[in-house]
């Protein structure tokens, strides 16, 4: 039924086009084919693949999950196998079960990671988007993270654009007091668009053991929960920094979600914690869109970025 | 090969077995099931994140669990009347190795843990082999499964922390544990007692493990485990893992 319904789901990003703007966050859905198993993933927009660095990563001790009234925590520390082993034998298997542009997700603590990590993946024919996670701490600054300044992720930015011919999207962390301008730097620095909400900071305590659930204590926060604050935060950056594309997500999980976040100013829109509940979640918002839309009066989703 | 793993199923049994414990049997495809310690993701609403649980048996229609009231997840599911449908991810994980040159394998249950033995049990005696399944409990009010184990067919003993019922103390201090004779074990209960029975039992054998999971699927890497072929997932990596595999640190 909704094929008869004749919607154009497609959207662009710097360039890259996508044919729909439904687009797993990276952490939640691996490098591709681990979810393969389950459905064909060539009817996403794109993909976010897992935060990767340079060295390879076991990450946090356990537990690294706590759940929340419609979310959860997380403190899984980055596990990943390290950049070169991720382009030797991760990326092969993905292409293996998946066809469409890849967004590449890299994570780093000093600007020399950063540099090195997007020069290497740059040149992954399948990778169409860097997606840099700002949000890790910077080790040669005092362990604060490289999001929450606008001084350093200008320079961040700065730097890994000198090294990459693909659109450079920056994923700003929402635990700072002045979104917008952080947005505004990265834009200044030469990002090609921004990416948003990573997880918020968030604790839990088993009241049984007086003792935090996580190991690591603190965690991101994600989930439904997170979403009014994404939604706010898209809305913030989008009327900053115009012309500028956004991949807004946070708490998104049906296709009124995306469709609100791309009225707040988002072009994609990042599904991340849904997917850990229910693998299928991409798949049902990409075939539930249509029908909303069509409820909604809507026959383009470009026509709705950033409506209000 | 695409494979959908997400289900729904109707309750047809939920009931206590003791004050901790219940039994709930599900209705729907069983044969998805393609080894005994294999486990579900429930949904509960309300919930963000699913409930993974153990199977305990399965039939052609129906699949059957044991679970312990300890949060308000399984608070609600024991509240789950007949006829309702749930959605469940199945099946998941490895499940156990029950191709083993093994002819008396041990099974040794901890808490909860003793509900994917059942199936175990079952499968390797329709191999013809002799498994002797040993069950430990903090007390006699716990104690609950040992006569289905017996009706099957297994030679079941019981341990109790408490010395209510059966041997007084941990399923390592029943005699048969020690039984030369003895040539696999097959464990899953609390981590104490896997890390005692790996590193005091001589035989070779294999453990399921269990941690907090956010997928259950093998995606978002809540389950890490360090181990000696490195880092490898509970959830879809495991559940089962060979005693030699394991690190104990």
């Amino acid at each position: 039924m909704e094929m008869n319904l004749h919607k154009d789901l497609r959207v662009s990003l710097s360039g890259v086009e996508l044919k729909n703007p439904v687009i797993p966050a990276s952490g939640c859905f691996g490098y591709g084919y681990g979810m393969a198993e389950y459905y064909d993933i060539n009817l996403l927009g794109s993909f976010s693949f897992k935060g990767t660095t340079r060295e390879a990563r076991f990450g946090n001790p356990l537990p690294r999950v706590a759940e929340t009234p419609a979310g959860m925590i997380n403190s899984v520390g980055l596990q990943n196998p390290g950049i070169d082993n991720v382009i030797a034998y991760e990326l092969p298997k993905m292409r293996e079960c998946y066809s469409g542009p890849v967004i590449a997700n890299i994570s780093g603590f000093s600007i020399d990671e950063y540099v090195e990590c997007c020069a290497k993946i740059d040149r992954e024919p399948q990778v169409e988007i860097i997606e840099l996670n700002v949000s890790c701490p910077n080790v040669h600054g005092g362990g604060m993270s490289f999001g929450t300044g606008c001084d350093s992720v200008a320079e961040v930015v700065g730097e890994v654009k000198k090294v990459i011919t693909k659109p450079l999207y920056v994923k700003l962390s929402p635990n700072v007091t002045d979104i917008a301008s952080i947005a505004e730097a990265a834009v200044k620095s030469g990002a090609d668009g921004i990416s948003l909400i990573n997880t918020l900071l968030g604790m839990r305590i088993d009241i049984k053991t007086r003792k935090p659930v996580i190991a690591n204590v603190m965690g991101g926060f994600s989930g439904d929960a997170i979403f009014p604050v994404a939604v706010r935060m898209v809305y913030q950056v989008a009327k900053r920094c115009p012309g500028i594309p956004i991949m807004g997500g946070g708490g998104v999980s049906s296709a009124r979600g995306v469709i609100e976040m791309m009225m707040a100013g988002a072009t994609a829109v990042q599904v991340g914690a849904a997917n850990l509940r229910d693998p299928y979640i991409c798949k049902k918002i990409i075939e539930n869109l249509p029908e909303e839309m069509e409820k909604l009066g809507i026959s383009s989703l470009k026509d709705i970025i950033g409506i209000v | 090969m695409v494979e959908n793993i997400e289900y729904i199923f109707k309750v047809i049994e939920n009931r206590a077995l003791n004050a901790k414990t219940r039994v709930m049997r599900l209705q729907g495809d069983g044969t998805i099931f393609t080894a005994p310690g294999q486990f579900i993701n429930i949904k509960v609403e309300g919930k963000f994140l699913r409930r993974p649980i153990s199977v305990c048996d399965y039939s052609n229609d129906t699949v059957t669990i044991l679970y312990d009231v300890v949060g308000d997840g399984t608070a609600e599911m024991s509240e789950w009347e007949c006829g309702r449908e749930v959605n469940i991810l199945a099946p998941l994980g490895n499940g156990f190795d029950i191709n083993t040159d093994s002819r008396r394998p041990l099974l040794l249950g901890g808490g909860i843990g003793i509900a994917p033995l059942y199936r175990l049990a079952k499968d390797l005696i329709a191999q013809g082999k002799e498994p002797c399944v040993i069950l430990g409990f903090n007390s006699s009010r716990e104690v609950c499964w040992a006569d289905q184990f017996r009706a099957a067919g297994a030679e079941t003993y019981i341990a109790t922390v408490s010395g209510e019922e059966g041997t007084k103390g941990f399923v390592t201090d029943v005699p048969a544990c020690k039984d030369p004779e003895k040539d696999y074990f097959y464990a899953c209960g609390p981590m104490p007692m896997l890390r005692a029975l790996c590193e005091g039992l001589e035989i070779p054998g294999e453990i399921s493990l269990e941690a907090r999971m956010a997928c259950g699927f093998g995606v978002c890497m809540c389950c890490s485990l360090a181990t000696k072929d490195g880092a490898k997932r509970i959830c879809k990596d495991g559940p089962v893992f060979k005693k030699e595999e394991l690190i104990w640190k």
